[in-house]
């Protein structure tokens, strides 16, 4: 560890910082700034100067927290968040608890299987997914007894979507935490008459609960902002309106509607919500996993 | 450690029954379960428009190599853009995101001076920040600056990543030792010498996972292309794809074409994540090399 005083660290630090300024404090600055305004048409509009942007405080923030299709969006969000949460955080602890099982078969093929959805773009998750929806080309829409993309089946196809795409990296993260805890503390277990289902509930769960924590607060953050799977499903049913999601509306809003000063007070609105339950989460679970100890 | 913890696995049998067929049996039912969708898109991507929608799922086609004309006659194969344009994105942004986190990374683990820690937490709390709160405002102020619909809009903003920062520093502070350093400093080696000359070549196995995880994250990001780029010839294959359905969602002719688009842009993502196996860790602490 240097301890003398020099300026390399700075320099080596440079771009980072300057990366950091131009490309997230400064956009994170500006939408701020723009939440904050709007514009003002004067006169009837017509002619150079009679729009100028003015400062309207907090209006922009009220019309987004008062806006109905923002609302519902949530509510799909929150819907489709959960039972995404769910169902991958909780497939992602059993295979990788059962990876780590004393004994397996053909464990390195199905952990490489498992991972490699996390190739996969979104996009074409989603693109092979939505045809194999499509009644015409495969039997799934059958097997199940409902259309895939049905109104009413709709948030299912899409959290099986994103399932799909995050269970492997999940369960990468974990297996690889379960790597480093020593062994003894197992055979302590199993000499203690422990049954590996015992040790993998009261031995390997507690131990995991950092890494536990942390993919939850990841996929938190990337599940409030889903876009890409509605994105790319849309085009092949009408069950997926252009504001499903809130960050499908801000798109609307900012590029399709063209009022960027909603758009970035949504944005902004989104922002706060997902580091309120970010850091909500943290702290709940902090208190439950770390407070005993 | 590893070989020991292999040791005590194969000796402790006892448990799951005699054969593990709880364990193996889910494992392979999550194991098909994700190679569905991809077995199926390289069956379809051999199947002719008739054969996309009557033959059943899993029956290989006959119209492979038409699929292929067609889709390089696309727009004047545009598609082979779009290819060399995600290769340039992902492995130009891959290559300066890891030498930009590696240097930090570097710097903070084995630097102590005034602000260290202070920089490291607001470099870090880049991870917090939804990609939506930055997306739009970078595109505007790209735009200001005549930037926007460019090459740069897309690399740029995909250099600094936090958590591979985060990685990094880990990685660091575990793979070189201070002696070294030490000994370095002693023969009268420079700061950049001791970077270039002894930090970095010991990051390296680190340095590959982080290129990896940037060059996949990048590869697959369909968000910020999709709202920089206008001009179809500078897409990368995520947002390519999407215009092709948005365009052929509604004539059933176009589907073979955006399948077997579908079907080549995994392949080299694929086999990169085959052939590099071993750099695929999540958890970079053990720091010294073991790969």
């Amino acid at each position: 560890m240097t301890t003398r005083k020099s300026w390399a660290p700075y320099l080596f630090l440079t771009p980072a910082v300057t990366l950091f300024a131009l490309f997230l404090a400064l956009p994170i600055g500006y939408t701020v700034y723009l939440s904050l305004r709007r514009t003002k048409v004067s006169g009837l509009g017509l002619g150079k100067g009679s729009k100028r942007e003015i400062f309207v405080g907090l209006d922009n923030y009220a019309a987004a927290i008062g806006d109905g299709d923002l609302w519902t969006g949530w509510l799909r969000v929150l819907g489709y968040g959960v039972l995404v949460l769910v169902v991958m955080l909780g497939l992602a602890l059993v295979f990788a608890l059962m990876l780590d099982a004393a004994r397996v078969r053909l464990a390195r093929f199905s952990r490489i299987a498992i991972f490699l959805p996390f190739a996969v773009p979104g996009v074409a998750a989603s693109l092979m997914w939505g045809f194999l929806y499509l009644p015409s080309v495969s039997p799934i829409s059958e097997l199940f007894g409902v259309a895939p993309l049905s109104q009413s089946a709709v948030v299912y196809s899409m959290a099986n979507v994103a399932v799909w795409g995050g269970t492997g990296f999940n369960m990468l993260v974990l297996y690889t935490n379960l790597g480093a805890v020593p062994q003894d503390l197992y055979q302590a277990a199993r000499i203690d008459g422990a049954s590996e289902l015992q040790i993998a509930l009261r031995v390997k769960i507690p131990i995991l609960a950092p890494a536990i924590i942390l993919v939850t607060v990841f996929s938190i953050i990337a599940t409030i902002q889903v876009f890409t799977e509605p994105t790319a499903l849309r085009p092949l049913t009408n069950t997926i309106s252009s504001t499903w999601s809130p960050l499908m509306k801000i798109y609307r809003d900012a590029f399709v509607t063209g009022d960027l000063y909603s758009a970035a007070a949504t944005a902004a609105v989104i922002a706060g919500i997902s580091l309120v339950l970010s850091f909500g989460f943290l702290r709940v679970v902090k208190n439950r996993a770390f407070g005993e100890t | 450690m590893s070989v020991s913890r292999r040791g005590v696995r194969a000796r402790s049998a006892y448990t799951y029954g005699p054969l593990g067929l709880v364990p193996t049996g889910v494992l392979l039912v999550g194991a098909v379960y994700c190679l569905f969708p991809v077995s199926w898109v390289v069956i379809a991507a051999t199947k002719t428009s008739g054969e996309l929608f009557s033959t059943s799922t899993f029956t290989p086609g006959t119209g492979f190599f038409q699929n292929l004309a067609d889709l390089a006659a696309y727009r004047e194969g545009v598609f082979w853009l779009w290819m060399l344009n995600t290769l340039l994105y992902a492995g130009g942004g891959a290559l300066l995101s890891t030498a930009v986190s590696a240097v930090s990374g570097y710097t903070l683990a084995k630097y102590r001076f005034a602000g260290r820690n202070l920089i490291f937490n607001i470099l870090i709390g880049g991870i917090l920040v939804p990609a939506v709160v930055l997306a739009i405002p970078q595109y505007l102020l790209f735009a200001k600056v005549g930037l926007a619909d460019t090459y740069w809009s897309v690399l740029l903003p995909q250099i600094l990543h936090p958590y591979s920062i985060y990685l990094a520093r880990v990685y660091a502070g575990a793979a070189i030792p201070d002696s070294l350093l030490e000994a370095g400093r002693i023969d009268g080696a420079s700061h950049w010498t001791l970077l270039t000359r002894v930090a970095l070549p010991l990051m390296g196995p680190g340095m590959v996972t982080i290129f990896l995880f940037q060059f996949v994250a990048i590869w697959n990001n369909f968000l910020l292309p999709f709202i920089m780029l206008g001009d179809d010839g500078k897409f990368p294959l995520t947002v390519g794809l999407y215009t092709m359905l948005a365009a052929g969602a509604n004539h059933p002719s176009l589907y073979n074409l955006i399948l077997i688009g579908t079907f080549l842009a995994l392949i080299p993502l694929i086999a990169l994540f085959l052939t590099m196996q071993r750099f695929w860790r999540t958890d970079l602490s053990s720091g010294a090399v073991k790969a």
